[in-house]
């Protein structure tokens, strides 16, 4: 991969425009193929944007509706979220759920209100507190609603988000083209050389 | 042999694919070579798990 400006970049023998790369990762970000279709590269950016997307989707369709959600109380450390969040703008409602319940949720007891009614009929909305494991809570009552779908709902969305974390990077720096192999070529006669480069552009 | 039901591996397909396709497409711009790069991660991958997934129930049967 050939740059020969800051924002212009070579790759598989065509020019790619970068464009301002920031704002491209950020897109990439909040929206996974944004960034792509900003830039101009609208069949990576549909090719991101249909897979990251429709296996967020799927992780919903397998898990309801709680698969994604903010919380690092006690008994209930969601670390999850953290990697579910790299797919931006789609995760950012669990955020405001989050914040709701916590101004709900008694800080000295860790109590969640009676009368605290999540948003959006609790779509990412986190557990009430507190959770325990050895006892029954809301946890538990989603695992039993949905069985082996809640557990593979969430890796779903989690791995949604690994791959956005990719996708950005590539908004942001263009492909990683390395190669598969580590061997390095040893340094041959001209004629050789110029024989395997050829070779290898027609693979 | 498996303690699940084999309808749990088709959990496996949507995955391996959205996978292999957003890695092929994080290497490379020309769209042939996304999807040859997206075919050979995706047989690598699944050849790997297989190969663990033999090596467990050869342990599985000795023990």
């Amino acid at each position: 991969m050939a740059a020969d400006s800051n924002n212009t970049i070579l790759v598989d023998g065509e020019r790619i425009d970068l464009r301002n790369r920031t704002l491209a990762a950020f897109l990439a970000w909040l929206v996974p193929g944004a960034g792509h279709f900003y830039q101009r590269r609208y069949t990576k950016a549909s090719l991101f944007m249909v897979c990251i997307l429709s296996t967020w989707i799927l992780g919903f369709a397998l898990g309801g509706g709680h698969v994604v959600y903010a919380s690092w109380a006690s008994g209930d450390k969601r670390w999850h979220y953290f990697l579910q969040a790299g797919v931006g703008g789609a995760a950012l409602p669990a955020l405001i759920q989050v914040n709701r319940m916590k101004k709900a949720t008694d800080p000295v007891s860790g109590q969640t209100a009676k009368q605290y009614e999540p948003l959006w009929g609790g779509f990412m909305a986190p557990p009430l507190r507190p959770v325990r494991e050895s006892q029954a809570d809301e946890v538990s009552a989603w695992y039993a609603r949905r069985g082996a779908g809640y557990e593979m709902g969430t890796w779903y969305t989690v791995i949604a988000g690994l791959l956005n974390i990719l996708v950005i990077y590539d908004a942001y720096g263009g492909p990683l083209s390395v190669p598969i192999s580590g061997r390095k070529k040893e340094p041959k006669e001209d004629a050789d050389s110029a024989d395997e480069d050829a070779k290898e552009e027609s693979t | 042999m498996l303690p699940i039901s084999p309808t749990y591996l088709l959990y496996y397909l949507p995955l391996i694919i959205a996978i292999a396709l957003v890695f092929g497409g994080t290497r490379h711009e020309n769209t042939q070579l996304i999807l040859h790069h997206a075919w050979q991660t995706g047989r690598w991958i699944t050849s790997f798990m297989g190969v663990i997934f033999v090596v467990i129930c050869v342990l599985d049967w000795m023990l």
